[in-house]
Order: structure tokens, then C-alpha cells, then sequence
């Protein structure tokens, strides 16, 4: 599953992509965030499934504009998060 | 008091040829959305009754108010409900339920009942949100996003809309389509700027059922916009309270150009009754757990 967090306003599309085929939930990516926008928790979105997924917290996901702001200066190819993810599970939209 | 226009009529519905006292599983739903309120009660996986109510201030008492509503006249009471889920906005404030599950994953099982294994893409319109869902074979979510940070394409705005024409909600789908052309949609997508321009063109002597057919082509145009970010496949439905408004489903028909699937469910119900779907599993799965 693809599970888009995020949002889309008048300035524009704000998506982090989770790909829950590759994410095993190993939480490498959780560290490096220095805004706390990523948390290990259930796959809420498949009831039945006992894994863990990478995901966005509910208090960051409405700002994510801002709240990653600070790593898209440092270019979109070196994001702390989909660096450490070993599974190439994250993908930002913008 | 003045008409209230966006008031659209509650409902409750229950099969008379089901006898509940001979199921061997009843399970329950309740999706207690920003706006409405949705109860399903289904006996051994069958629909049994449901109903459909505005939600109140408070949401616990939304949830049990609409539970009782739809359980009227069966003689059922909540310690009945074998397994109960609790879905959507105020899932967590569902004080009978048994579990709370994500309105995602419950609109896309609730989905693949009412439109049948094929349906892979599902636009739920909601009071105040948009979901994009795309849904396997077995009802699975596969991808999907929301949008739940602007009222525009939402039931909400369209309620806003019928308050300023002072055209009832129910009937404006059809009405916006009394027009002599198409007009240009409203450039504004958020619902009070919008509001604003239609006032507007209202002024400007426009019909109202114009100023309609600009904002229902807008909403339909924003939705879409949403929709291209997630795999659009042609076994395609709408849910949610906007999926009975023909001028927003046809114009989104027409822009995606993809017919919409049909049912005979109520199109409003399948955040509930994937909750009480996922009850029925839940039930079972917890009674196998105390046999073993």
C-alpha cells in the first residue's frame, strides 16, 4: 500500500509517500527528522495486519510544508529521511 | 425561523425479513463524521438496518443517538451488538464500540461490497474532507490521500452554497443543470472566497442556477485534481453525501470521462458498514481466541 500523508492547498502539494510493501517498520528514519514529522505505529489503514509502518504524525501532517522546510534547503536529493531509510520506502511529492 | 436550506433528511432503515434473534453474529458500525452520522448493523455479515443522522456538538452522544436510531423498532439494544466498530472523524469518541478503524480502510471494504470486487478507485466526499482510495480484489487498500485541510469539494461547502441560493440541498444537483451553457467554473476553491464570487455573479444577474452549475463544475475540477494523484482505474465510485448530488457526480464523470459505478445501498452508509464488516472478522477472530 501507498499511504500519502499530507495535503494539498493554494501554494501546493505537500505528500510524504509511505510504501508499505518495502517499509518494514525498522524506525531508522524516525532519528533523523530534526522536526519529529515520522513515528513507527500500526498499519491503521489494513486492520487485519499485525506490522508496524513508518508514518506521519497526526500533529505534523497538515504542515509539512513548514515542517520539513528546514532539509528541502539542503536539496531535495539529500533528505535525511529517505537517506535512512534502507528500503527506499519514503518519497516526498515536492 | 428562517428555511434552512443545506438541511438534508435524515433516514433509518431496517430489512424486515431479517430476524435478528436467529443470527449468530451481529456486528455493528458507526461512522461519526464531521457532519453526518452513520449507524449499520449487519446479522451474520447480512445488512440489517441502518441510519443517518446529522452529528451533534457532542460526539459520543452522536454516536449512541444514531446507534439507537437505527436499532428503533427491532427490539435490539446495544448489549445485543455482538462486536462493534467504531469509524471515522470522531472514531475514538464511539463509547460501545469494541475497536476504532480508520475511515480509509473502512470506506474501501464498505465500498467493495456495495459496488462489488471490482471497483479499484473510490472518491469518498465527505462533509469535510476528500479521500482518494485505491482498493484490490479483496477490498485492501492499496494507495490512497486525503484532503482534509479545505472545505472545498467537501458536502460542506456544498451546504453553504444552498443556504446563499436559498435552493434546498437535495434538489440542486438537477438544477444545476437548467442552464442555457455551461458557465466558466468559479476560480476560487476555497468555499468562503467562492461564496464571496458567487455573491458576485449574483449581483451581476446571474440565475442562481448558473451561479450552481460554476460551483459544482469547480468541485467536481478540485476533486479530480486530487484523484490524478492516485492511480485512477475505470471500475470508479463515489461515496460519501456528495455521491447523491447528480450535478457534481455528473460533471466529474464528464471530466474523468469514467461512468461512475452504481448500487443499491445507500451511497452514504459505507464507512459504517465497512466498520461493521470488519466487526463481523473482528467477532469471530476474538471468539476462535476463547475456544482455543
Amino acid at each position: 500500500m501507498i499511504a500519502n500523508f499530507g495535503y494539498k492547498d493554494a501554494t501546493g502539494e505537500f505528500y510524504i509517500a509511505i510504501n508499505t510493501d518495502k517499509c518494514d517498520g525498522c524506525g531508522k528514519c524516525v532519528p533523523v527528522c530534526p522536526s519529529g514529522v515520522l513515528e513507527v505505529r500500526d498499519n491503521e489503514f489494513d486492520p487485519m495486519a499485525d506490522e508496524e509502518m513508518a508514518a506521519v504524525t497526526e500533529e505534523q501532517r497538515k504542515k509539512l510544508s513548514f515542517s520539513c522546510s528546514e532539509c528541502k534547503a539542503g536539496g531535495s536529493d539529500n533528505l535525511p529521511c529517505v537517506l535512512a531509510c534502507p528500503r527506499g520506502a519514503i518519497v516526498h511529492s515536492w | 425561523m428562517a428555511k434552512e436550506y443545506w438541511r438534508w433528511k435524515e433516514y433509518n432503515w431496517k430489512d424486515e425479513n431479517i430476524d435478528w434473534k436467529e443470527a449468530t453474529t451481529i456486528s455493528g458500525g458507526v461512522d461519526v463524521g464531521s457532519v453526518s452520522s452513520q449507524a449499520v448493523i449487519l446479522c451474520d455479515g447480512e445488512l440489517y438496518a441502518y441510519a443517518s443522522m446529522r452529528t451533534g456538538s457532542n460526539s459520543p452522544q452522536s454516536a449512541v443517538n444514531v446507534m439507537n436510531w437505527c436499532m428503533d423498532g427491532t427490539g435490539l439494544r446495544l448489549d445485543d451488538l455482538h462486536f462493534t466498530v467504531g469509524t471515522g472523524y470522531g472514531r475514538v469518541n464511539v463509547p460501545f464500540a469494541d475497536k476504532s478503524i480508520t475511515e480509509i480502510a473502512c470506506h474501501a471494504r464498505g465500498a467493495h461490497l456495495m459496488y462489488g470486487p471490482t471497483i479499484r478507485t473510490l472518491l469518498d466526499m465527505g462533509g469535510q474532507d476528500c479521500k482518494a482510495i485505491s482498493v484490490d480484489e479483496r477490498g485492501k487498500v492499496t494507495n490512497f490521500l486525503m484532503n482534509d485541510k479545505c472545505a472545498a469539494g467537501t458536502g460542506r461547502g456544498m451546504e453553504v452554497f444552498a443556504d446563499l441560493l436559498s435552493l434546498p440541498i437535495e434538489e440542486i444537483g438537477e438544477l444545476s443543470f437548467q442552464v442555457e451553457e455551461e458557465p466558466e467554473p468559479v476560480s476560487s476553491t476555497c468555499v468562503i472566497f467562492a461564496k464571496s464570487e458567487a455573491t458576485g455573479l449574483l449581483r451581476k444577474g446571474w440565475a442562481k442556477n448558473k451561479v450552481l452549475a460554476a460551483y459544482s463544475s469547480a468541485m467536481a475540477h478540485r476533486v479530480v485534481a486530487l484523484l490524478e494523484r492516485i492511480d485512477i482505474q475505470k471500475d470508479f465510485a463515489i461515496t460519501g453525501g456528495i455521491a447523491k448530488n447528480v450535478g457534481v457526480v455528473r460533471r466529474i464523470e464528464e471530466e474523468l470521462g469514467l461512468t461512475t459505478l452504481k448500487t443499491k445501498y445507500d451511497s452514504q452508509i459505507a464507512g459504517a458498514l465497512g466498520a461493521a464488516l470488519f466487526g463481523k472478522v473482528l467477532c469471530e477472530k476474538k471468539r476462535a481466541k476463547q475456544a482455543s
